[in-house]
């Protein structure tokens, strides 16, 4: 799966080595500036007739379920406490014991300092711990400090790490910079699956999102995510919609599956359940799973939760009668 | 940690969940289909004079939906002269600002009986109820409430100070969009002034039915909206009779090449909206996936019962197998079945008889050696289906690229450069409509300005607004319909 061995890219275009173009802007600029435009217009379009999709009953219910297990439960607050933290894993695990009881959720998301607090928390679950790292969210410090941020998450425990790209360089068309930077912290995650947070409401236009997208993939991104959480606009539909496209593209011309993670803004199961159209018609139904698709959110479990009790009894309960944490 | 297995390119996830939407199908008791409808004539509903009747099916089932009657010469001479009475004692003289209040109540009455329109539609022309409700019954409104606007403007219109209504309009639509072709024919008639003896679509009756109990819910004033149901002899009686002023016409080439020479030499004024073999022309710059979008939504919209239908793919050979490719999977996503569920995104085919015409123009596509290409799609086992369908390997000699086919079926042609897919574009006696796909601006401009077709879309297809004239070069017919173009075809300008 490595790089190197991605030999072409852009379907239809002249094959190149990547090792190659990698080492310097202009050679990833004409990779980049030479996929296919992404028409705003076009794209709004889509988004909006998907959204007329209906999705009812045994499909609805099953649709919660599988949205409740990509749920990247995260909480990303100056004000977390390891109480807070341990709250939140015992919820990851078993977020309703209803009957029969709710799927606990894919992982935990926290900031660096409380991944061992996190570790402890879903010991003995397959809730995996993801930490924010790379001086997240800004991503403003020297790549020194960003990758002793990834490694000092990575040694305390996380089994994933979520990066931030330098949207500066990005934008001002510095791509060797972020490829660089990218595959240092793909090399300082070892083990651990690699998120790379394009930031998307910072780059702009479509063509970005689609652009980064690939410039992440290309540089060894197990993930593509689109936001950090902490920019307005978060994830929406739209780029959600590019960024499935250019893993199903990816897939064709790579050979290997890049996931996505849609954060910031999700907030009711029904906009869930848009993102899980989203993805069964454009990246394919083979994304369908945890392991290809996550949703970074705080309160939607609760509402995926309320629903599912809702769709199983015919009957609304009240926020209450669903913890907190 | 099944959590954070590595994602090596796998067949198939073990994890992937097999999705399926459950069937989600509009409801249709929200609309009452009688037993027996008549004619609307005079504010009134009666049976024909001679008792004729025939029946409307639902494509999807092949079901009898309902026994409409069958307009004969004598029902045609009554609603035309109810019409006459209409233009000279009320409607002819009636403020433009008091026509504009029963066009406004008729949009708004639309807006609210939208689900029983989009539903009864369904039912009766075979399309899917995500096209109905979002599509033909908004376009139907928006169209009234655009009009219902002019009304009393019509002098600030740049026709002159004081353009006259032409009088007793008769108008002939297909069976396509049953309610937004008499939206496009009534809305600008009534606000310049008119009367209207309107004959819809044999297959497709019963939404202009509806459309003339809101005329009596909404208290338009008997005889300027008539509504007569039968067939084609019932059409060539609408537009022979003496006493029409005016006919507009929406249908098949053929029929509208008879309409001309039967008026000719007549005072009648005629506008016609006829056949069209859209180019759509992308090249190699294009935003391919928002292309491939717009090839499925060019030809498969409306199962390609569309007369601006971009049923010819021009693409620049350098990236022909690249759309190709994505289009086609792309189809395999687009699910066929039940029009009223509210997923389905390929309805039925209209009739037995265009299934056959559909069936017999792709056979020829075979024959001609054009290679087929459909999505595995199961069909439903009664009523009239065909799966979205691409022929490549087309010549612009083969019938399927140079006949109307009216169906899902899709011809795929390349050029190399733009002077030769202008060309290829041109090389038609139609002239409706096309497609640009490119993210060149000034190639856009350079396209439209060479591209003979009445509507040209750029990096979009099939967009319609009321604001926006539409209508065919050559033999797609002359006239505009919509905006302000549109009320030329009703005014004495």
């Amino acid at each position: 799966m490595g790089i190197e061995s991605l030999d072409r890219l852009a379907p239809g275009r002249a094959e190149f080595d990547v090792a190659e173009v990698a080492t310097s802007d202009a050679g990833l600029r004409q990779v980049l500036h030479g996929l296919p435009g992404v028409d705003q217009v076009g794209v709004q379009e889509r988004v909006a007739g998907l959204a007329t999709r209906s999705v009812k009953k045994d499909s609805k219910l099953r649709a919660l379920d599988l949205a409740i297990r990509m749920v990247d439960l995260t909480t990303l607050e100056g004000a977390d406490t390891p109480g807070k933290v341990t709250a939140m894993c015992a919820k990851a695990r078993h977020p309703d014991l209803a009957d029969p009881p709710a799927p606990p959720v894919a992982a935990v998301c926290v900031y660096p300092d409380l991944v061992p607090v996190a570790r402890a928390g879903v010991a003995g679950s397959d809730v995996a711990v993801a930490s924010v790292a790379t001086a997240f969210p800004s991503g403003r410090a020297s790549l020194a400090v960003k990758l002793a941020d990834v490694r000092d998450a990575v040694s305390a425990g996380a089994d994933e790490v979520d990066m931030v790209i330098d949207r500066g360089a990005f934008l001002a068309g510095r791509y060797g910079q972020v490829y660089a930077e990218i595959r240092a912290v793909r090399e300082a995650c070892g083990p651990a699956h690699l998120k790379v947070i394009l930031e998307t409401g910072e780059l702009a236009t479509l063509d970005n999102v689609s652009r980064a997208s690939w410039l992440a993939m290309m540089a060894g991104a197990d993930f593509i995510k689109t936001s950090t959480g902490k920019v307005t606009p978060a994830a929406t539909p739209a780029v959600a919609l590019v960024m499935l496209a250019a893993v199903r593209d990816f897939e064709l011309t790579a050979g290997r599956r890049v996931g996505v993670k849609v954060a910031g803004g999700i907030r009711t199961a029904k906009d869930a359940i848009r993102y899980l159209v989203l993805v069964n018609e454009t990246a394919g139904p083979a994304w369908l799973t945890p392991r290809l698709f996550r949703i970074g959110a705080s309160t939607l479990l609760n509402d995926l939760l309320m629903q599912r009790t809702k769709q199983r009894t015919g009957r609304y309960s009240g926020p209450d009668y669903f913890t907190v944490d | 940690m099944s959590a954070i297995e590595p994602t090596q390119a796998a067949p198939a996830d073990q994890d992937a969940l097999a999705w399926e939407y459950a069937p989600a199908p509009e409801s249709r008791d929200i609309v009452t289909i009688a037993p027996q409808y008549g004619l609307f004539i005079d504010g009134e509903f009666r049976p024909a004079a001679e008792g004729a009747t025939f029946a409307t099916l639902n494509p999807a089932s092949e079901e009898k939906l309902a026994e409409v009657a069958k307009a004969g010469p004598a029902d045609v001479d009554a609603a035309v002269t109810a019409a006459r009475h209409a233009y000279d004692r009320v409607w002819g003289p009636m403020p433009g600002a008091e026509r504009a209040k029963y066009l406004y109540r008729i949009a708004r009455v639309l807006q609210e009986r939208a689900r029983e329109f989009a539903v009864l539609e369904s039912l009766d022309n075979g399309k899917p109820i995500r096209e109905t409700r979002d599509v033909d019954i908004p376009l139907a409104a928006a169209h009234f409430f655009y009009y219902a606007g002019w009304a009393d403007k019509l002098e600030y219109a740049g026709f002159g100070l004081d353009p006259r209504p032409l009088g007793v309009a008769g108008q002939v639509i297909p069976w396509n969009f049953p309610l937004l072709m008499a939206a496009w024919k009534l809305a600008p008639a009534l606000a310049a002034g008119n009367t209207c003896v309107l004959k819809p679509a044999e297959t497709t009756p019963l939404t202009a039915l509806l459309l003339a109990e809101v005329c009596q819910q909404v208290g338009l004033p008997p005889g300027v909206v008539n509504v007569l149901t039968g067939a084609g002899e019932t059409g060539a009686a609408v537009v022979t009779h003496p006493d029409i002023d005016k006919i507009a016409f929406t249908g098949s080439t053929e029929v509208g090449k008879q309409i001309a020479a039967a008026a000719a030499g007549t005072s009648k004024k005629v506008t016609l909206e006829l056949g069209g073999k859209a180019a759509n022309v992308v090249f190699d710059d294009a935003p391919v996936e928002q292309a491939v979008e717009g090839i499925v939504n060019g030809i498969f919209f409306n199962q390609g019962h569309v007369c601006c239908a971009g049923s010819r793919l021009l693409v620049q050979e350098s990236v022909a197998d690249i759309v190709v490719e994505r289009l086609q999977r792309r189809l395999t996503t687009l699910r066929l079945g039940d029009p009223l569920d509210k997923n389905t995104d390929i309805g039925a085919i209209n009739s037995r008889e265009q299934l056959d015409k559909i069936t017999e123009l792709s056979a020829a596509g075979d024959a001609e050696g054009a290679r087929r290409w459909s999505p595995p799609c199961p069909l439903p086992g009664r009523g009239y289906w065909f799966p979205p369908t691409v022929f490549t390997g087309v010549s612009q000699s083969h019938r399927i690229a140079r006949e109307e086919i009216f169906g899902p079926v899709l011809s795929v042609l390349t050029f190399r450069t733009p002077e030769e897919a202008v060309a290829k574009a041109n090389n038609t006696p139609y002239g409706l409509s096309a497609g640009i796909w490119t993210d060149k601006g000034s190639r856009i401009l350079w396209m439209a300005q060479r591209l003979r077709a009445g509507v040209v879309w750029a990096n979009t297809y099939n967009r319609f607004d009321p604001a926006s004239p539409f209508g065919g070069y050559q033999e797609s017919g002359y006239g505009r319909e919509g905006g302000r173009h549109g009320l030329a075809a009703y005014l004495d300008a």
